[in-house]
């Protein structure tokens, strides 16, 4: 059950995205949500529609696993295109029930609203489906070293460093808190029934074996870093050097052709 | 002696709600360079403790430890001397730092502020020490628990230590683990000449050792080459510890009457002792 989490997983595979240099992809990445939330009629919409269709077929990660990812959210998906089906009052009634209208303004918001979050929420499975999170964490490392300048070197490393552990024992801790419902059930424990007080009730049982476990994990953890000599990063090399290669600014320019065409249908419509 | 780690008089003490609790006292030892040592002792013996002596994660309370010369209690010398004596733990999820497994191995050297392409060459070369270098982009939560170990230990010996200390390595392993691990330090021993210190409370691990050491109470009560060490069966079990089961059938077996050696551990040779032994009784 909880192992279908699949948000923040990198799919092992050789694409061209998958190549793409780290920050290139976080800093396209704000790029494109940004044009999504600026596109303002379908025709722009449909255009970031067609770049992200590109971009999924070029990362050659199966579309399942994406369709996976949304229906993670669906619940937000179909909450949000309710409530616009009836919040608009433009075009044509379609038909009322007591004192809701559905017209076909509201069909086309409600659409257009999920298609947008459908949108946001592939995109950011592009990048965390096609980035190694260490490389995640490295770009944002180097995205924000600009920071250096200001005094904030140490934060940075801490940061990034804070960011790798995070993810590295994700899966691990996953692991650990099914053992551990799968041992409290074992004792009786019944975590799928009762009201929604009695349920959360049940999950504190689980949470303190699991707190305390994190944090023998991290007083090991700490002193295997330091058997590996390290000392809170002063003097620390990667090993990774990133480094542009052409690709990563036709990347550039293919990501601006297609978001300025979004501001050009927004003023052309 | 060429000792890479040289214990003098050491006392071990840590406050426990006041209270003192003296874990090992004075207490001497060597490691002779280039050696493959095991030290055995049950759960309480001292024998973590004396691992974390090694390499300045414990500081002696009296006495001093010596690495290469250097004292653990030179605190400008602290990254030298983790970097010469690397450790291994038991638990290989908490020793694992990155989620890739070339870029964990990198970690060591990483911090070691060597240039990338040196730090990019010796994770190669460690990888490829544990027979783990196909795994290189794999992910260590998709890896068995002896293959996980098995990187932990490349992310040591890509810092080319000198010596590798390992807490209970195998502790948390299958059989087939435990096999893969004891033969990967073999192999780095003899092709690598990087000095090992095993700890661990699994007897047939100490089969193949230079030389085991028994430990009890914080204190040593044999030291010696493995096959004079558990042919003292009585002794081993006196302070809760098993001999190898090849050891313990000639052991009863000579206990019931047969012309039997006991000191030998492999069981190829064990079988022979015995084939000797009922051969000489037809007769």
């Amino acid at each position: 059950m909880l192992k279908d989490i699949t948000f923040g997983q990198y799919y092992r595979c050789n694409s061209i995205i998958h190549r793409l240099d780290p920050r290139i992809k976080i800093l396209l990445l704000i790029v494109v949500f940004i044009f999504i939330f600026l596109a303002q009629g379908f025709a722009g919409l449909l255009v970031m529609t067609l770049f992200i269709t590109i971009i999924i077929l070029l990362t050659k990660v199966p579309i399942k696993l994406f369709l996976k990812n949304l229906k993670s959210i669906l619940p937000i998906i179909i909450f949000t295109t309710l409530i616009n089906l009836f919040y608009s009052k433009d075009g044509i009634v379609l038909f009322e029930i007591w004192k809701l209208k559905l017209t076909t303004g509201g069909v086309e918001r409600a659409v257009f609203l999920a298609l947008r979050i459908i949108l946001l929420i592939i995109v950011g499975s592009v990048l965390t489906y096609t980035t190694t999170p260490n490389d995640l964490t490295d770009a944002i490392e180097r995205l924000l070293s600009p920071l250096k300048f200001i005094g904030l070197k140490r934060f940075v490393h801490v940061l990034a460093m804070m960011m790798t552990i995070a993810l590295r024992f994700i899966p691990t801790l996953i692991e650990e808190t099914e053992k551990i419902m799968n041992a409290q059930k074992a004792r009786g424990a019944n975590l799928e029934e009762g009201n929604i007080f009695e349920r959360i009730k049940a999950l504190i049982p689980i949470l303190i074996p699991l707190l305390i476990s994190s944090v023998r994990h991290a007083y090991e953890l700490a002193e295997a870093m330091e058997c590996r000599c390290y000392n809170g990063g002063e003097g620390r090399v990667r090993m990774k050097k990133l480094r542009l290669h052409i690709s990563d600014y036709l990347s550039c320019v293919v990501c601006l052709i297609f978001s300025s065409s979004v501001v050009v249908f927004n003023i052309l419509i | 002696m060429d000792s890479i780690i040289e214990l003098k008089n050491v006392t071990f003490e840590y406050d426990d709600n006041d209270i003192k609790n003296t874990v090992i006292s004075n207490f001497n030892l060597e490691i002779e360079r280039g050696s493959f040592t095991v030290i055995l002792g049950h759960n309480g013996s001292g024998k973590s403790t004396l691992a974390k002596l090694f390499n300045g994660l414990n500081k002696p309370s009296a006495g001093e430890v010596f690495v290469d010369g250097i004292s653990t209690l030179d605190e400008d010398n602290e990254i030298e001397i983790k970097r010469r004596v690397g450790m291994v733990f038991q638990n290989p999820d908490n020793q694992l730092i990155a989620s890739v497994v070339e870029e964990d191995v990198a970690f060591g050297p990483e911090n070691l502020g060597l240039r990338p392409d040196v730090i990019r060459q010796r994770v190669d070369e460690a990888l490829k020490a544990v027979e783990m270098y196909e795994f290189r982009t794999a992910a260590p939560h998709h890896l068995s628990g002896g293959q996980k170990q098995r990187v932990a230990i490349a992310g040591i010996i890509a810092m080319k230590p000198e010596c590798i200390v390992l807490d209970e390595p195998t502790a948390m392993l299958d059989p087939k683990g435990r096999a893969e691990i004891v033969s990967t330090l073999h192999k780095l021993n003899k092709e690598n000449g990087i000095t090992v210190v095993l700890i661990t409370h699994f007897m047939e691990e100490a089969e193949k050792a230079d030389r085991v050491i028994v430990m009890n109470d914080g204190k040593i009560i044999t030291d010696d080459i493995p096959k004079i060490v558990f042919s003292n069966v009585k002794k081993l079990k006196s302070v809760g510890l098993d001999v190898p089961q090849t050891t313990e059938l000639l052991y009863s077996l000579k206990n019931n009457g047969f012309d039997i050696k006991t000191d030998v551990i492999s069981i190829e040779e064990a079988a022979d002792e015995i084939y000797n032994a009922l051969h000489l009784e037809e007769k």
